[in-house]
């Protein structure tokens, strides 16, 4: 089969509120910051992707509104609904086609115009469950509760999550939430939505960021020395929160298995280096990390007691803060993506771990984690 | 950003989107409210295929793929999976619902699949996994999700 790789990556910083940015303002920003960092112009991008959600938007057809900004005049543009990793995976597949060469994608999220909790109650079911009041928060209390009755994982070590991906953030300039925090801090916020207090949870951000993925033919002839994508694949569960054991997560065990079968990964605990993991909330990181089998069944809250997940640590996770620090939404997975292909070129600045050669990706679509999208990303081809 | 930008105002527009939908229930959900309506029963719909019973109640078996499934009746008492405790007024949470809001999965006697609603008539510290619930209906019922009010602990 041919590769893939990513050659640019750029970011606006996160921010609760970016009143002097309109959504096509931070595209054009993140676009540019990924065509420089790549090496290349307008003129060597032969196709984008956008990513985009009509609802945080405000707009219909939204992908559409966010073409111009996103250099995509007289281009061959075309969007996807979610995460920003699955928008990549869809960018992947044209630059493999034939087709294209590079692929431009973008995700953006302005959070901070409107209410988020109208949008995710949006998503359930209007006929059986929407009248309810349901929402992504309330969602993922219950999952988190589900998940720490069956692993006996405790509500100190969810803390402990936080307080490592708020400490993270401290080394990210671009991150919204960097914190010297304490897991009393955490304990001790406003309980949202039992269990899950105000710091388990990740905050409303505005952000765009763009990832530039070239066919292995031209992905050696520009600025950045390509990091590599050995394997990929996404899978999703049941739409019905009742029809799923909400404590697992078998979509993404799924979509791992897969993705370490495509690029040869035989033992994930030691071969991958570092991962950027969905962390929209505490419990996420651990669940995630079990059903990627990045830490044995029920058993990642004592490595992250021992400090293994830690920027020092033998699998730092988050190193860059995670969403935990900053989370627009659609965007979250590219700036994963991003995180990870700074930390395997070397220039992730502050919060470069010491071994970064095979990186993991994890994005999240849907209530609860209904599907996950994972990337093996690699230095060597 | 440059600096032709700086010192200017920022404005805000406000605005929102607001387009009414008619969400046709479909035959399958049409017969479980009307059901659940005028006879103050729930049902659900079992699976030809692999026998599992399906609530909210599915035309075609998500697993299976097929459209060979039967009503049944399930009980209206069931066992509580998981909870959330809504402790803030979130925007989604009915005008009529005061916080702190309890809503739960529950597995009813004789569904293999949970259901999502409110858990009411009991304080939050004492709801917990596992422990046994059943429906109260409403006074008023409509042919909604709500025309159960909550459910509440088996004494």
């Amino acid at each position: 089969m041919d590769r893939a790789a990513i050659i640019g990556v750029g970011m606006t910083k996160i921010e609760k509120r970016k009143i002097s940015q309109t959504f096509a303002d931070m595209a054009w920003e993140a676009v540019n910051k990924a065509l420089t960092d790549a090496g290349m112009t307008l003129d060597d991008i032969d196709n984008v992707v956008t990513t985009s959600s009509d609802f945080w938007d405000g707009r219909t057809i939204s992908c559409m509104a966010v073409g111009d900004a996103s250099g995509a005049a007289h281009k061959n543009i075309s969007c996807v609904e979610g995460d920003g990793t699955y928008g990549a995976f869809y960018g992947m597949t044209r630059a493999l086609s034939g087709s294209y060469r590079t692929t431009l994608v973008t995700g953006h999220t302005k959070g901070s115009e409107s209410v988020s909790s109208l949008i995710t109650n949006a998503a359930f079911d209007p006929i059986y469950e929407r009248s309810l009041g349901m929402d992504m928060i309330t969602a993922c209390a219950m999952q988190a509760r589900s998940y720490m009755h069956r692993t006996k994982t405790t509500a100190e070590q969810l803390a402990l999550v936080s307080v490592k991906n708020h400490g993270n953030a401290l080394k990210n300039p671009l991150a919204q939430l960097p914190m010297k925090i304490t897991v009393e801090d955490v304990l001790k916020s406003e309980m949202v939505a039992d269990p899950l207090h105000k710091l388990d949870c990740s905050p409303v951000s505005d952000g765009c960021a763009a990832v530039i993925i070239a066919h292995e033919s031209v992905a050696e002839k520009f600025r950045q020395k390509p990091v590599w994508v050995r394997g990929v694949s996404f899978c999703a569960d049941s739409f019905f929160f009742g029809d799923r054991d909400l404590s697992r997560a078998r979509s993404l065990a799924q979509a791992a298995r897969k993705a370490y079968a495509m690029a040869g990964v035989h033992d994930p605990k030691k071969e991958i280096d570092v991962a950027e993991v969905s962390d929209a909330f505490t419990y996420q990181e651990l669940l995630w990390l079990e059903e990627m089998g990045l830490a044995d069944d029920a058993a990642a809250g004592k490595r992250l007691e021992r400090g293994e997940f830690n920027l020092d640590g033998p699998l730092p996770v988050n190193a860059s803060g995670g969403l935990l620090s900053g989370h627009p939404v659609i965007a979250a997975g590219l700036y994963s993506m991003a995180a990870v292909v700074r930390q395997i070129r070397g220039d992730a600045g502050g919060f470069q771990v010491q071994k970064a050669k095979t990186g993991l990706v994890q994005g999240v679509n849907g209530l609860g984690g209904q599907s996950h999208c994972v990337w093996i990303l690699d230095k060597d081809k | 950003m440059s600096d032709q930008f700086q010192g200017i105002e920022p404005m805000v527009y406000q605005s929102q989107i607001n387009v009414p939908y008619s969400w046709w229930a479909g035959d399958t959900a049409t017969r479980f409210f009307v059901t659940l309506r005028d006879e103050k029963k729930i049902t659900a719909t079992k699976c030809g295929d692999c026998g599992k019973v399906l609530l909210p109640p599915r035309k075609i078996c998500p697993r299976c793929f097929t459209e060979n499934m039967e009503w049944v009746k399930v009980s209206d008492e069931g066992t509580l999976l998981t909870f959330a405790v809504a402790g803030r007024p979130f925007a989604a949470i009915p005008a009529d619902k005061k916080v702190p809001v309890i809503l739960g999965l529950i597995q009813l006697d004789g569904a293999d699949t949970a259901l999502l609603h409110y858990l009411d008539g009991v304080r939050p510290e004492e709801v917990s996994i596992g422990m046994r619930v059943r429906a109260v209906y409403s006074e008023v019922r409509k042919g909604t999700i709500r025309d159960i009010s909550h459910f509440k602990p088996v004494k």
